[in-house]
């Protein structure tokens, strides 16, 4: 589950990590009164207004109803106009940022909807570096991973100058060691100041992931100011959906907005869909076997409509819900079954399909292809339903069937 | 041989929900020898199966079967009483790590884990506890391991595997299903199946399984699953390069797959353009192993890899 920037600055404040003042607006009203107590209490007259989405490339991104304006503004206007100036800055930016669409290279054409912003206190910057943490799956360990290359994609460092990464394992049962951060400074070329600062963030930064069981925290820049602290400009974090139910309260924090809507309504029925652009809707039982579903489909010469794994121990219910959610992509012109039952039983998926069929109706061909626990009973399910389904024998002769069945439509 | 299990393994069950009870019960049709539960609440008591024989498994039984498995509060105990060498849990996520590092503290060779969803910090502790340790761990988030008509752990359907000379292993639970079922109808059938799970953090990788296959005597060739996410797959076609004798025929799950998006499995994510089907397959191919189109295929790619 990801967070949005503003979110993750106040979990990261709440830890003693460093982060710049600042307050989230959901309205032109609230991003204009955060403007003045913002340059008092930092007695900087420069504020920044960022865009809040989960997706990055803010700084680069423009808003498609406004391509004059970007994801992210440093406001300047209160250095020589006083607070009621940058107030009047913030005032019309913030008019067009919010409720406009957002476009960054990791949005997509279609880009997002920007419905919160984030008023900052501008910040005297030193020196930008990258910090991550994230897991290192041949290590089975978190890492902490820098770079002297701050506001650069540290995928693009790896590529081109690996030498500037550093990195450290974090053991379990130790956590960061003062002497891993110390090498983490050092390997950065920071000194005085700055280096002590450092590694009382980044060891923070280390417990702050154990604690909050995160997939990945990135700050990217970290920035030194001209005054030696070290602190974090932008936050990316993204957290176990495993570990989810011993953190309610940032479970709260999700924002339901920027997801797809069929994928929250499928993982609020603990199935996992995702939406893809092709008009084959599939359901099957394996997260594995369902992308090689949709492999197949594509090999055969179709496009997959979705992913869908409704797991192991699914219910009837569940399946019924499944299908639920593939009948409602208007581009969906045939469903392929795919389910070769271990936990899963076949006869609960039969049930489940014929509940479903009953219940939503379906209008569109139907595939079915039954094999493991349960199989006969699956299939004399079905076959009693009297159903117009088309049975398959393998992954790939069900793959073919829908094709054919949905090419003249 | 077989890799793994054998007809001598003694198994037993830590976690006996609905889920787990229905697939000891399966077990127990195949001919496991399932010895002995773990349930701290009902400990000193005793959980009877019984049903049809599942004739797929285990030769030489009866029609039905009967069996009472004793419960035990603690591995340790159930270890004492049973002279188990192997356990399958099937604990909630919140509890499996810690029922995988009781069966090590209690010295038991192999855990099978099942259980889906475990918090990966879990992982990361249970991982780094078994270090050092005597304990082999496979999965979890996986289907089992299985060697036909000796020993079945897990959740796959049993009927589907038949004993022969070829190895499988994989990352996806019915995935495994797909080749074994393949292998089977090509008459080459199964020395061992193997599912390491389809988590970030894991116990058994590929290479450990890969190195068990190549020393075992009755392994001809083998199937390797992969999927998209992490780099496992390129670390095994790296060992099979410069290790293996046998042929091995893969593939890879995710080719459709859209970066970015979490296909089901934890660990099944392109992101920051690593772990790429096509990245994958090509250090497979490098490595020359077959790899097959499409899933449905991968009985054949076996069948090319062993000419």
């Amino acid at each position: 589950m990801k967070i949005h920037e503003h979110q993750a600055k106040l979990l990261m404040a709440a830890r003693g990590i460093p982060v710049p003042l600042g307050r989230v607006a959901r309205t032109v009203d609230e991003a204009v009164a955060a403007v003045r107590p913002l340059i008092e209490e930092s007695g900087n007259p420069v504020v920044v207004l960022k865009a809040q989405i989960h997706a990055g490339g803010r700084g680069k991104g423009t808003f498609e109803e406004h391509p004059g304006v970007r994801g992210v503004n440093v406001i300047t206007d209160g250095i020589a106009g006083g607070p009621g100036a940058a107030e009047e800055a913030v005032r019309e930016l913030a008019k067009r940022m919010l409720g406009s669409t957002l476009v960054t290279i990791q949005t997509g054409e279609e880009g997002k909807k920007v419905s919160r912003l984030y008023v900052e206190q501008g910040i005297d910057i030193a020196r930008e570096l990258y910090l991550a943490v994230l897991l290192d799956r041949s290590a089975s360990r978190n890492i902490v991973m820098a770079s002297t290359e701050g506001g650069v994609e540290i995928e693009r460092v790896a590529e081109e100058t690996p030498q500037k990464i550093v990195r450290s394992e974090i053991d379990p049962a130790i956590g960061l060691a003062g002497f891993q951060a110390n090498e983490l400074a050092h390997g950065l070329g920071m000194e005085g100041d700055a280096a002590k600062n450092f590694v009382r963030f980044v060891k923070a930064l280390a417990d702050a992931a154990t604690e909050l069981d995160t997939d990945l925290i990135e700050i990217n820049p970290l920035v030194v100011t001209t005054a030696g602290e070290v602190m974090a400009l932008d936050a990316k974090v993204a957290f176990d959906d495993n570990s989810l139910y011993r953190h309610p309260d940032i479970a709260d924090m999700r924002d339901e907005t920027e997801e797809d809507p069929a994928e929250v309504a499928a993982k609020n029925s603990g199935l996992n869909y995702i939406k893809l652009d092709g008009t084959i809707g599939c359901l099957v039982n394996g997260a594995g076997l369902a992308m090689a579903t949709m492999d197949t489909i594509k090999h055969v010469g179709g496009e997959p409509a979705n992913f869908l794994d409704v797991g192991g121990g699914a219910t009837a219910d569940q399946v019924t819900t499944a299908f639920q959610i593939i009948t409602s992509d208007p581009h969906v012109k045939g469903i392929f079954v795919n389910i070769f039952g271990g936990i899963m039983r076949c006869d609960v998926i039969a049930t489940g399909i014929v509940e479903a069929v009953n219940r939503v109706g379906l209008e569109v061909p139907l595939v079915v292809r039954l094999e493991g626990t349960n199989v006969d009973l699956g299939r004399q399910i079905i076959e009693d339903s009297g159903l117009e389904v088309t049975n398959a024998d393998s992954l790939r002769d069900g793959a073919e069937k829908i094709l054919q069945l949905t090419e003249n439509l | 041989m077989s890799i793994l299990v054998d007809r001598n393994t003694k198994v037993l069950v830590q976690g006996l929900g609905k889920t787990g009870q229905f697939h000891t019960d399966k077990a127990i049709a195949y001919g496991t020898r399932m010895v002995g539960a773990v349930h701290p609440s009902r400990a000193g008591t005793e959980f009877h199966f019984e049903g049809e024989t599942d004739h797929s498994g285990v030769a030489g039984r009866g029609d039905t079967y009967t069996a009472d498995l004793p419960i035990y509060a603690t591995v340790r105990e159930a270890v004492a009483g049973t002279g188990a060498n192997a356990t399958v849990v099937y604990v909630p996520p919140p509890f499996a790590a810690d029922a995988i590092m009781e069966a090590a503290a209690a010295g038991i060779a192999l855990v099978v884990a099942i259980t889906e969803g475990i918090p990966v910090a879990d992982m990361i502790k249970a991982k780094r506890y078994l270090e050092g340790s005597g304990t082999r761990l496979v999965g979890p988030n996986c289907p089992g391991v299985i060697t036909p008509g000796e020993c079945k752990i897990g959740i796959m359907p049993g009927y589907i595997h038949q004993r022969g000379r070829i190895g499988v292993v994989s990352r996806s639970g019915t995935l495994t299903y797909e080749a074994v079922h393949q292998v089977t109808q090509l008459q080459l059938g199964q020395t061992t199946a193997v599912g390491i799970g389809g988590d970030p953090v894991n116990g058994t990788d590929f290479v450990d399984v890969l190195e068990m296959f190549q020393a075992d005597d009755e392994t001809e060739g083998v199937v390797m699953i992969g999927e998209i996410g992490g780099t496992a797959e390129e670390e095994a076609a790296e060992y099979v390069k410069s290790e293996m004798t046998k042929p091995v025929a893969g593939f890879i799950a995710g080719t459709t797959a859209p970066p970015g998006k979490r296909m089901g499995h934890a660990g099944a994510i392109v992101s920051g353009g690593k772990g790429t089907a096509r990245a994958k397959i090509e250090a497979m191919t490098v490595a020359g192993i077959v790899v097959a189109e499409t899933p449905s295929d991968m009985g054949e790619a076996m069948v090319r890899a062993l000419r």
